[in-house]
C-alpha cells in the first residue's frame, strides 16, 4: 500500500461507497419497496398511463429519493414527441 | 427500588450484545449498582461463559418461568462483585419456552430487588427478540461500522419504535480507528447519519476483549484496556453522567495528529 493509499487520498474510499450502498438499500428496506416490487409498480403505471396518452415506456424511470427525513416515490414519463396539430 | 430495565439488542449476531451487556453490567456493579443481567437467548446461552459463571448454573430462566424454582434461586452471584447477578438461559429449549408477558411479570419481580435489569437480546427480529423488548425501559441496539450490521440495526430501529420502546440508543462497537482514517470503514458521523439516533458510546476493537472472554473475566476490569474504559463510559452515561465521546475517527484536526504523532515518536 502507498502512502497515498494509506491517508485516504488518489483513490475511491470504500466507507464512501458502504455509505451510499447502505442509503440506498435503507430506502428500500424502510419503504418496504424492493427493487422488484418497484419495477412491478413501473409497469403497472406505464399500463395505466399509457391508456390515457402515448408515452415513451422504454424512457420511464421510477425512483425512490430521500430528501432529509421525507422519503419519496418519483417518476420521470418521457411522452411520445407529437407534431403541435392535434391529430 | 426500582430498576430500570434496558435490553441490549442488534438484529444481526456477533457485533457484540453479550459483551456489551455483561461489561455494562460489570461496570454498573463497580459503581456501586445493584445489577442483575438476564440472558434471554434461550437456547443459545452464552452470558454465563462471558461472565466467567458457567459451572455455577443450578437452575436457568426457563425453570423459574415453568415453576420449578424460585425467581432468587436461579439469581447467580457475581465471583468478584458482590452485587452483580446472573439469571442464565436455558441451553435446551426454544424461544418459545418463554412469552413477553413472562418476561414483564418477572422483570417487574427483579425490577423490586435492583437498580439495574439489563437483558441481553438474542439475534434476529422474532421471538426471542420480541420476548426481550418487551419488558424493556430503553432499548440499547449494538453495531459494528459494517454495511450489513448496520442495515439490520436500522430494522431494529424501526421494529423498536413501532413497539412504542423508543427511541433506542446506539453503541457503535469493534471500531478500527486506523481504517475510519484511511476512509475505508464507516465513522461515528457516516452512521450516525444514515441511521438518526442517539449515540451511547463508541467502542474500538480491541484484543483484549477476546483475552477477558477467553478468562470469562469483564474488559472492564482490565484498566489497560481501551475498549473496557469506552465501556465503562457507556455504564456512567447510562446513570446520566455527561462524557464526551471518544474520538476513534482520527479526524481530530491538526493538533490532535500532531500530538499522535509526538507520543508515537516520543
Amino acid at each position: 500500500m502507498n502512502f497515498l493509499d494509506r491517508v485516504g487520498l488518489g483513490r475511491r474510499r470504500s466507507a464512501d461507497s458502504a455509505k451510499e450502498r447502505l442509503q440506498l438499500v435503507l430506502i428500500h428496506d424502510r419503504s418496504g419497496l424492493s427493487p422488484g416490487k418497484l419495477e412491478t409498480l413501473k409497469d403497472e403505471i406505464i399500463d395505466t398511463i399509457s391508456r390515457h396518452v402515448e408515452i415513451d415506456s422504454a424512457g420511464v424511470e421510477i425512483n425512490l429519493t430521500k430528501e432529509r427525513e421525507q422519503q419519496r416515490l418519483v417518476a420521470d414519463i418521457p411522452l411520445i414527441p407529437t407534431n403541435r396539430r392535434r391529430r | 427500588m426500582s430498576a430500570q430495565i434496558v435490553t441490549v439488542t442488534s438484529g444481526k449476531g456477533g457485533v457484540g450484545k453479550t459483551t456489551a451487556t455483561a461489561n455494562l453490567g460489570a461496570a454498573l456493579a463497580e459503581l456501586g449498582n445493584r445489577v442483575v443481567c438476564l440472558d434471554a437467548d434461550i437456547g443459545l446461552r452464552n452470558l454465563d461463559v462471558v461472565m466467567g459463571l458457567e459451572n455455577r448454573i443450578v437452575y436457568d430462566f426457563v425453570d423459574v418461568v415453568e415453576g420449578r424454582c424460585k425467581l432468587r434461586q436461579a439469581l447467580i452471584r457475581d465471583k468478584r462483585m458482590e452485587n452483580l447477578f446472573l439469571i442464565p438461559a436455558a441451553q435446551t429449549r426454544d424461544k418459545t419456552a418463554v412469552s413477553p408477558q413472562d418476561m414483564v411479570r418477572l422483570s417487574k419481580e427483579l425490577q423490586k430487588e435492583f437498580d439495574w435489569v439489563l437483558i441481553d437480546s438474542p439475534a434476529g427480529i422474532e421471538r426471542g427478540f420480541r420476548n426481550a423488548i418487551a419488558p424493556a425501559d430503553m432499548v440499547v441496539i449494538i453495531t459494528n461500522p459494517e454495511v450489513s450490521a448496520v442495515r439490520d440495526a436500522d430494522r431494529i430501529i424501526g421494529l423498536i419504535e413501532a413497539e412504542e420502546k423508543g427511541p433506542a440508543k446506539l453503541i457503535l462497537n469493534r471500531v478500527k480507528p486506523e481504517m475510519v482514517r484511511r476512509g475505508d470503514m464507516l465513522g461515528t458521523e457516516d452512521i450516525l447519519d444514515v441511521l438518526a439516533i442517539q449515540l451511547i458510546g463508541i467502542v474500538p476493537e480491541d484484543e483484549q476483549v477476546t483475552v477477558a472472554t477467553n478468562q470469562g473475566v469483564p474488559v472492564v476490569l482490565n484498566s489497560g484496556s481501551r475498549a473496557g474504559k469506552a465501556f465503562k463510559n457507556i455504564a456512567r452515561r447510562l446513570l446520566g453522567e455527561e462524557i464526551p465521546f471518544e474520538n476513534l475517527d482520527g479526524r481530530d484536526g491538526f493538533f490532535g495528529k500532531i500530538t499522535r504523532l509526538m507520543k508515537a515518536g516520543g
